[in-house]
């Protein structure tokens, strides 16, 4: 399996010669199972390049794995080219929206609107399907197997994890460790946190030992105070989720988006000095990074 | 007990859907919501307080598409599954909907229901802690107490004429409610209240407290004892109404698990004021209510 990264930004595309080293697009990863079957993680801006570089070898058979439809996680979509080639065939899977109570397949009919995008969702020529996931209920993709697991975040999100021949990697789309919502000294303190501790061990659970964890680490500890209850982690938060799920090597990604590159490495210096034995090996994520598992 | 027609069972499911929430949560919902910084644990306490935006939550939550391993049975629960953000959007939704009429054409008054309810459900989780504690949830209990009695504003919103008949034949003749609305409508409010929760995947034990709490020849259950014992002590003391008046002879039916007399269990459970008082602010009903 090969995993390469696409869109490693958070919140906003963010080109410029401060990010030139890691890249400015928002989230995009490609995913190569052993048999070459293609999943895709989220349409942020990096599936634009990543579409470029399918049109080699038609016809595409390309299956993108939404993990929530915020717009750093969609916003390239309606510029996935393969969409507009006859033959090829484009399946999208996503979470059921609580609120508007629709499935995934409004995700393109919310971008595709004649005010916002000049072309109509009739228009587009690849044999596209919808498909809304069960969480916790796998999909298979060729040899590899995708499964959903609910995370944390101001909208349904879904992490991934794919599993081929053996090799796996988790995604976690973006996420925020639970906090309690109550202080110490309130009555429903003691209840909310066991609620909390049960969350957390069954997320580790699903989420599992795996040869790669690829994690929001949009802030740094020090910045988190500030962002509470936005739906991200930290660094740190990080490094504890991939010790406790045994993950052997560890990604950090949804880079924070007014953070240059030279700024990226202090901070992620810092944490690394802060955790000498992380447990497994930490790597920022780049665009254009590819890893083979 | 005689079924439901298919077709009603469509129309009472499908009509909840439009039912609005009370007016202090949806007022105290919009209020909030309009500052980005409301707490999350007001916002719970807000929700949990009224039992159509419960219902509402517990029956999104529950839905196939979280196919959660365990059924969620609270607001909090709800909270860390689905996030603050998803919660108060639904909330915001709900509140959408309007407001109940305090009075419908069935004459039934929704906020001395309200006002049952919520004290039902206070006095059902204290009664937990006390007698039932590890054999039973506090917060389960409250949740029961909450949502026991939902049939009947179902009943009063959607079937008024046949609810208020009910109402009168409990009032004027020596019949329960539950009684009466069986011989009217086909089914009582323990039955709809179950249909509800249970078409919407609640917990097996809710759906049987709900079902049950009227019920002579069920096996209890520390949830049901608890429940039904919070429905005594809260209707013989006339807090809130729900439409049942209170008769002495049901003093023989209470649950053996408590003390052997109810003035004795209500004793114990310290200064039930504060419960009631908090209650009637949200209800938003005076002392005389």
């Amino acid at each position: 399996m090969k995993v390469k990264m696409w869109g490693v930004r958070g919140s906003i595309p963010s080109p410029g010669p401060r990010t030139v080293r890691y890249g400015g697009n928002t989230t995009c990863i490609e995913v190569r199972s052993d048999d070459d079957s293609l999943v895709i993680l989220d349409a942020g801006t990096g599936i634009f390049p990543l579409a470029q570089s399918l049109l080699a070898r038609l016809p595409v058979q390309a299956n993108i794995f939404i993990t929530h439809t915020h717009w750093d996680h969609i916003q390239g979509l309606p510029f996935f080219v393969p969409l507009y080639i006859p033959g090829n065939k484009v399946r999208i899977h996503g979470a059921f929206d609580l609120v508007s109570m629709q499935g995934i397949e409004q995700v393109m009919n919310v971008q595709l609107q004649y005010s916002y995008f000049p072309i109509r969702e009739a228009e587009l020529k690849a044999g596209i399907e919808y498909e809304t996931l069960t969480v916790g209920e796998s999909v298979a993709i060729g040899d590899a197997t995708v499964t959903p697991v609910l995370m944390n975040h101001p909208v349904t999100d879904l992490g991934y994890r794919i599993e081929c021949n053996g090799k796996s990697v988790f995604f976690t789309g973006d996420h925020e460790p639970w906090l309690n919502i109550y202080a110490p000294e309130d009555e429903g303190h003691a209840e909310y946190q066991t609620m909390v501790e049960q969350r957390q061990a069954e997320l580790d659970a699903a989420i599992g030992p795996v040869d790669l964890l690829i994690v929001d680490t949009a802030y740094t500890q020090a910045e988190y105070p500030q962002k509470i209850g936005w739906g991200h982690g930290t660094f740190d938060t990080a490094i504890a989720m991939a010790r406790r799920v045994g993950a052997k090597r560890l990604l950090c990604t949804h880079h924070e988006p007014t953070r240059s590159d030279d700024d990226l490495e202090k901070v992620f210096a810092e944490v690394l000095a802060r955790h000498p034995d992380p447990g497994c090996e930490v790597m920022l994520a780049s665009e254009g990074l590819e890893i083979v598992l | 007990m005689p079924q439901l027609s298919p077709e009603l069972e469509r129309r009472l499911t499908t009509a909840v859907d439009r039912m609005p929430a009370f007016p202090k949560s949806v007022q105290t919902i919009l209020e909030m919501t309009r500052n980005i910084n409301c707490l999350p644990k007001s916002l719970v306490g807000v929700v949990e307080k009224d039992p159509v935006m419960t219902m509402k939550i517990l029956r999104v939550i529950n839905s196939a598409y979280y196919g959660l391993p365990n059924k969620i049975s609270s607001v909090g629960q709800s909270v860390v599954y689905l996030g603050i953000n998803t919660i108060k959007n639904l909330a915001l939704s709900f509140a959408a909907v309007g407001i109940l009429p305090r009075f419908n054409s069935a004459g039934f008054d929704v906020q001395r229901y309200l006002l049952h309810s919520l004290t039902v459900g206070s006095v059902a989780r204290l009664l937990c802690e006390k007698y039932a504690r590890g054999e039973a949830d506090p917060g389960d209990c409250y949740v029961a107490g909450l949502l026991h009695d939902f049939g009947k504003v179902v009943f009063a919103q959607f079937m008024s004429a046949e609810f208020v008949l009910a109402l009168t034949i409990a009032a004027d003749t020596d019949k329960p409610l539950h009684v009466a609305e069986s011989e009217v409508i086909g089914a009582d409010h323990a039955y709809v209240g179950a249909l509800l929760a249970k078409k919407w995947q609640f917990g097996e034990t809710l759906v049987e407290c709900i079902r049950d709490h009227h019920a002579s020849d069920v096996e209890p259950t520390p949830m049901l004892d608890c429940l039904r014992m919070a429905d005594a002590i809260c209707r013989k003391h006339a807090f809130g109404d729900s439409g049942n008046p209170w008769r002495d002879e049901e003093l023989a039916r209470l649950p053996t698990r408590f003390a052997a007399d109810i003035e004795t269990v209500i004793a114990s459970l310290g200064d039930l004021n504060k419960h009631v008082e908090d209650a009637r602010s949200f209800a938003q009903i005076g002392a005389e209510g």
